[in-house]
């Protein structure tokens, strides 16, 4: 394996423009934070405590697929189709598997990054998780899960619109409805069962579980468990497919 | 060093190569002439793995391209005709990077970052970002890049595309001192000049396939190593011939204001196609 020159390129570009990554790794997440969060959540109580806490693992679940599956697949899709960057890495000796663990890994910094910088503002904010190893751990997960997805996305869209529509078709529903917001059993059942399909609903259920200082479930871990195997070696599969 | 057998490449119903035979020998420099969409970046993709034969085989170094990409890749050097070095880096950041990727240690990375920033001219320029380049300085940045770790074997492919003269044959040093180090090139161009100074051997491609090949003096030779003109007399046909003496004398008997010069390349693919290279 040398998968590190990659993840190192990546974050020596971090490194030179850190306020930007910072913001750009930010914006969204604040702004669900302050919407749902601060503005339509005040005063309202969901399972016993108040929105913002339900709302807050949440919002760290997508933030968490947002930065890692956005930049993955954008900076990829750009090297792929316009830069060519990649050829440089296509034509030294670095195979498939290498190429996609350096991406995906680039992915799971800026993802846990992203979750852990919302989680200051939400302490500063007096919101009180219950935060345990493993609630880092599926956030890890949920950041290399998504960023592997960003890979394969990358390496199947032959375009820069491919690239928008999976997002708008994918991407952008899944943030909304993998019960990010709500609760998914209060959707109705054939709804219900769909958006448990979802692996961002399977991090937002465990994170909220964790958060509030019950168990994690086991059929959530397993499903999201699988979901970041098997996006991984889709995306070895397809990178290996171009080399 | 490299060969190919009937190596052939198709895009749908377009045949970008068609069965093309060569092969370069160690130390030799070896350019693909030819005009645009002649097939050469084609020919070099298939020889640096980025893209698979539909038919045909290429080994190079002694590994087949197919079969074996990653001892190819670990044996070849590439100066690729799109420039794609990482505009946010620096010079010395790009370098370093190959460097890494060809699992270089850190020690032999600097040194030999700093030599060949040194060799292509641009040792000043180590901290500057790749966006902040010149174009010149840009392609020379990528030799330096594809020489990073030490090839035995470096494919450039339109060196020289885009610049002004003076960038164009600084390069043209730096490609005649690696020739003297016994690195084997092969290169790709459609300037005639530039297959008539650097090349030991050219073989001039046109619409996928190789139309001739020999060194640029059996070439030339081989239609006639002197050319006589007519000035802006388009209608009377250009004659060769193998010495001045005989040149001069034929052109007594024809009645314009007569060129008399060296043949080169291009006469070579004018008198083979009946087209222009230069277009
Ligand atoms: N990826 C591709 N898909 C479809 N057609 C292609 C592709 N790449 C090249 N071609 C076609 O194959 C032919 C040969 O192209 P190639 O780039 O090898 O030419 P070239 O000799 O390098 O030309 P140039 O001097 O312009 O660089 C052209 O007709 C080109 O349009
Ligand atoms: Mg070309």
């Amino acid at each position: 394996m040398n998968f590190y020159p990659i993840f190192w390129k990546d974050l020596l570009l971090i490194r030179k423009k850190p306020w930007r990554f910072l913001a750009s790794s930010m914006v969204m997440p604040l702004l669900y934070l302050v919407t749902f969060g601060w503005g339509l959540g005040r005063g309202m109580n969901v399972n016993g405590g108040t929105y913002l806490e339900f709302v807050l693992p949440g919002i760290l679940a997508l933030s968490a697929m947002n930065n890692s599956f956005g930049p993955v697949s954008t900076s990829l899709n750009i090297s792929k189709l316009y830069t060519k960057t990649i050829e440089e890495v296509l034509v030294s000796p670095v195979g498939p598997w290498s190429i996609a663990l350096g991406r995906a890994l680039t992915g799971l910094v800026r993802g846990l990054f992203s979750a852990l910088m919302l989680l200051l503002v939400g302490a500063a904010s007096g919101v009180h998780l219950n935060l345990s190893p493993f609630f880092f751990v599926v956030l890890a997960l949920t950041a290399f899960c998504f960023a592997s997805m960003g890979v394969a996305a990358a390496m199947i869209a032959h375009s820069h619109e491919d690239m928008a529509n999976f997002n708008s078709f994918f991407i952008i529903p899944m943030s909304f409805l993998a019960g990010t917001f709500f609760s998914p059993d209060k959707l109705p059942q054939p709804l219900e069962s769909l958006i448990l399909v979802y692996p961002l609903t399977h991090s937002s259920l465990l994170l909220r579980e964790m958060a509030a200082g019950r168990e994690p479930t086991l059929g959530s871990t397993i499903i999201l468990f699988a979901y970041t195997v098997m996006f991984f070696y889709l995306a070895g599969r397809l990178v290996k497919r171009t080399v | 060093m490299i060969e190919t057998i009937n190596l052939s490449r198709n895009f749908g119903s377009l045949a970008a190569v068609k069965s093309v035979n060569f092969a370069v020998n160690k130390g030799e420099v070896f350019g693909l002439l030819g005009p645009n969409g002649a097939g050469k970046t084609t020919t070099i993709r298939m020889l640096t793995t980025l893209l698979s034969p539909t038919s045909g085989t290429a080994t190079v170094s002694g590994h087949n391209v197919a079969g074996d990409p990653l001892s190819v890749k670990k044996a070849i050097g590439v100066v690729p005709q799109m420039l794609n070095l990482d505009i946010d880096l620096t010079a010395a950041e790009n370098l370093e990077y190959h460097g890494r990727l060809h699992r270089m240690k850190p020690a032999d990375r600097t040194a030999r970052t700093e030599e060949l920033l040194h060799f292509v001219g641009l040792w000043d320029r180590r901290d500057t970002h790749v966006e902040h380049l010149s174009g010149g300085m840009r392609r020379r940045l990528l030799i330096a890049r594809g020489l990073m770790h030490r090839p035995a074997v470096v494919f450039m492919d339109e060196p020289t595309v885009g610049l002004d003269p003076q960038a164009r044959r600084m390069i043209w040093g730096l490609i005649e001192t690696l020739k003297r180090s016994g690195i084997t090139i092969l290169l790709t161009t459609h300037y005639i000049e530039e297959a008539d100074v650097l090349c030991d051997r050219v073989a001039i491609m046109r619409a996928g396939s190789i139309i001739a090949m020999d060194t640029p003096q059996a070439l030339k030779a081989g239609v006639g190593r002197v050319v006589l003109e007519c000035l802006g007399r388009h209608d009377i046909p250009r004659q060769f011939f193998q010495t001045r003496e005989e040149a001069l004398d034929a052109g007594r008997s024809v009645g314009c204001d007569l060129v008399v010069r060296d043949s080169t390349l291009e006469d070579v693919f004018i008198q083979l196609t009946g087209e222009r290279i230069d277009a």
